[in-house]
């Protein structure tokens, strides 16, 4: 029921909710509505986030708010009493601040609030809302965007409940499922694969053999695993060479010397525009015995081949082309999408546990059912009273009935008052929360709401 | 003695049944829980071996269900030891299954009695079984990563088998982990023929009598001998140092039970049944 999410929810034009009720309303661009020149725009830096936050803070309607902002959404989160006031500030403010016409940003703008939001939140975490599902490094800037919204105190009871529940979930989703399991790019294949070959890519050392932007592509994601890994950068034309090898603090060296270098290399990597192969078996073979056989791993990218697929053959020597790897990623790519069925499941879990927590933070209900509570107490002591006192007339137990009844009335009189208008300044939710917890509520919240 | 013998390949039935679900689920909760359920099991055999030998006041290992009875809990205690040393949890899919075989076959091969005699009271003669027993342990699960090692070598290789390639850990780590167990079992085997040799010098006034036993036993050590060799002057590592760990192994089971059923030796009355 709740799968259809592709950003774009409700359209930004706002109807008008009363001001008893707080809500979770998420404000937000990404991938699938905006275009990258617009999010570049959009993105938000450290301290942008920080003065927004503060001024959002000092905004009427806002209680709770924290801003993500990453390379694919920038998304405003909060919990407003008065949510087409809220939405308006933020949309204005944004609009003014990064000079776009507040049309055009409405336009791209999705806007979900209750379960929808929630929905919303969990799935970003889980990374099932990005544009590569699954890839892992959500998680984090979504962490960090708390974690500035926290330092900033700007978040409360709903935000920060609402957090840890994403995280959680996200979690279970990464533990549960095998959406983050496999590579689906290129240079994330490689590595995958480097992996089973090698026990740790840490201290291994990686030749470059081209230097074009194919071969940075695969390397740059190598080599951020390699923590003390060496770079060796053969190009054709020496200067290119340099200029890539200093890059990653490598060294360049001339084609001419890559069969010397094969002693001493873990990981070749190859992109070259040439027509014949690059590194032949008979470059390879002796080499073996001089390296004690320790594994050497090509990827070759280049098509035509830069090395000979004959390499394959020889002992501890591994040579995977373009072509294998693509097979690598489309497999993996299968099973994420599989994968992703099992997540949304989680999420909806999720969505419907806190949902109903959230539900509970209502004052009406809240208040019929600290009514109920205290009237079934009434009734039963009243009942056992009455049992004992058989003397009485049906008008004295009447008198007695309506006793109990006014009494209360009047004891709830004034916390009634206070829930609905704990003063302006406090937050609504923590009373709620707080009394729900003081006469143990959650029994007859269920049953109200229902 | 039997119905104990029963709970025990039960526990490490279960224990196998486990890790063969792992493989296929790879979720950490089975092989934590198949671990566990093989360490109930050993604790089991422990006390049934123990019981054992005090009862008949000298070493189990007299006849052929007590061999296989030993042979496995040494399997069973090796490979709890270094797959706790080495977190090597997939190796579980080869020990287990083979523990219980082990004691399967000890289950099937009747006890039969055999007449005391002061030799086996010898404190040599007891240290060298346990050596050597933990020795054959540790080089099974050499021949064990040895065959993992040679499954995902297949599958990097042919970059056609997924299914192994997501589920073994790298070429390197199953290199250098067998190669670990290989020290472990070579410098228990070591140990446990210079226990042998001393113990027949005890007895029988001699340390060599090239009886078949000894032979093959020397045959063994040399070709363990000549990998560690060629791994640390040639470096023989990965595919080759696989292979040998296998070939290795198959000669010490010759030696463990080839030579006794086929040929004639001083072992004899060990494997008798």
């Amino acid at each position: 029921m709740m799968n259809s999410q592709n950003g774009n929810g409700e359209p930004a034009d706002i109807p008008k909710t009363g001001p008893e009720m707080s809500e979770i309303v998420l404000i937000g661009v990404n991938h699938k509505t905006a275009p990258v020149e617009l999010r570049e725009k959009l993105a938000f830096s450290g301290e942008e986030t920080q003065n927004a936050l503060k001024l959002y803070q000092k905004t009427p309607y806002i209680n709770e708010v924290m801003i993500l902002s990453t390379c694919n959404r920038v998304e405003v989160l909060m919990v407003t009493d008065n949510r087409s006031h809220a939405i308006e500030a933020i949309l204005s403010f944004i609009a003014g601040t990064k000079a776009i016409p507040q049309a055009q940003l409405k336009k791209c703008t999705y806007i979900h609030s209750g379960t929808r939001s929630i929905q919303h939140v969990f799935r970003v975490a889980s990374s099932l809302d990005s544009m590569m599902i699954g890839e892992p490094q959500i998680l984090g800037q979504l962490k960090k965007a708390f974690k500035t919204a926290v330092n900033q105190k700007s978040t409360g009871l709903i935000l920060n409940r609402l957090m840890h529940k994403a995280f959680s979930v996200a979690k279970r989703v990464r533990s549960e499922t095998g959406i983050g399991g496999h590579a689906v790019s290129i240079s994330y294949a490689a590595v995958e694969l480097a992996r089973k070959i090698f026990d740790t890519l840490d201290g291994k050392t990686i030749l470059l053999v081209g230097a074009g932007e194919m071969a940075e592509l695969a390397v740059e994601h190598l080599i951020h695993n390699t923590s003390s890994g060496n770079l060796l950068v053969a190009n054709r034309t020496l200067s290119v060479g340099v200029e890539l090898a200093n890059r990653y603090n490598g060294n360049a060296i001339r084609l001419e010397e890559i069969p010397e270098k094969l002693k001493t290399v873990d990981i070749i990597i190859s992109s070259t525009g040439s027509p014949n192969y690059i590194i032949t078996k008979a470059h390879v073979k002796p080499t073996m015995r001089l390296r004690k056989n320790r594994p050497l791993f090509f990827i070759d990218i280049a098509v035509p081949r830069d090395i000979d697929p004959a390499i394959n053959r020889i002992s501890d020597a591994y040579v995977y082309d373009i072509d294998d790897l693509q097979g690598v990623i489309t497999e993996n790519i299968e099973t994420r999408n599989a994968e992703s069925i099992k997540a949304e499941r989680i999420v909806d879990e999720s969505v419907i546990k806190f949902t109903d927590w959230h539900e509970r933070l209502d004052v009406i209900p809240t208040i019929i059912a600290l009514k109920n509570k205290l009237n079934g107490i009434a009734k039963m002591e009243l009942s056992k009273t009455l049992q004992t006192l058989k003397h009485l007339s049906s008008n004295d137990q009447m008198a007695f009935e309506r006793m109990t009844a006014s009494l209360i009335k009047k004891i709830l009189h004034d916390p009634t008052l206070f829930l609905k208008n704990p003063g302006s300044h406090r937050n609504k939710s923590v009373y709620l929360d707080f009394t729900c917890k003081l006469f143990n509520l959650d029994k007859e919240r269920d049953e109200t709401i229902r | 003695m039997n119905s104990i013998l029963f709970i025990i390949i039960l526990l490490y039935l279960l224990s196998s049944a486990g890790y063969i679900i792992f493989l296929f689920a790879q979720k950490k909760i089975y092989h934590k829980l198949s671990y566990s359920i093989m360490m109930a099991g050993f604790g089991v055999h422990t006390v049934l071996i123990g019981v054992e030998f005090f009862q008949i006041g000298y070493f189990p290992a007299q006849n052929l269900h007590q061999t296989l009875l030993f042979a496995g809990w040494s399997l069973a205690g090796v490979f709890l030891v270094l797959k706790y040393r080495y977190r090597l949890n997939i190796l579980g899919v080869y020990a287990a299954p083979l523990t219980t075989a082990i004691m399967i076959a000890a289950f099937c091969v009747p006890a039969v009695a055999v007449a005391p005699t002061p030799l086996f009271k010898s404190l040599w003669l007891i240290l060298h079984i346990i050596i050597i027993f933990i020795a054959e342990g540790s080089l099974s699960l050499a021949c064990g990563t040895g065959i993992l090692y040679l499954i995902q070598e297949h599958a990097i290789k042919t970059k056609s088998n997924r299914f192994f390639l997501k589920r073994l850990p790298s070429l390197e780590f199953l290199d250098r982990t067998g190669y670990a167990f290989i020290v472990t079992g070579f410098t228990m085997l070591t140990i446990g023929l210079i226990t042998g040799f001393i113990y027949a010098q005890i007895v029988w006034g001699r340390f060599w009598s090239w009886d078949n036993k000894e032979i093959w036993s020397v045959i063994t050590w040399l070709i363990y001998a000549a990998l560690l060799h060629g791994r640390l002057v040639a470096g023989w590592r990965g595919r080759r140092a696989a292979i040998m760990a296998i070939i290795g192994f198959a000669a010490l089971l010759f030696t463990f039970f080839g030579v006794n059923f086929l040929l004639e030796g001083h072992h004899d009355e060990f494997t008798k049944w």
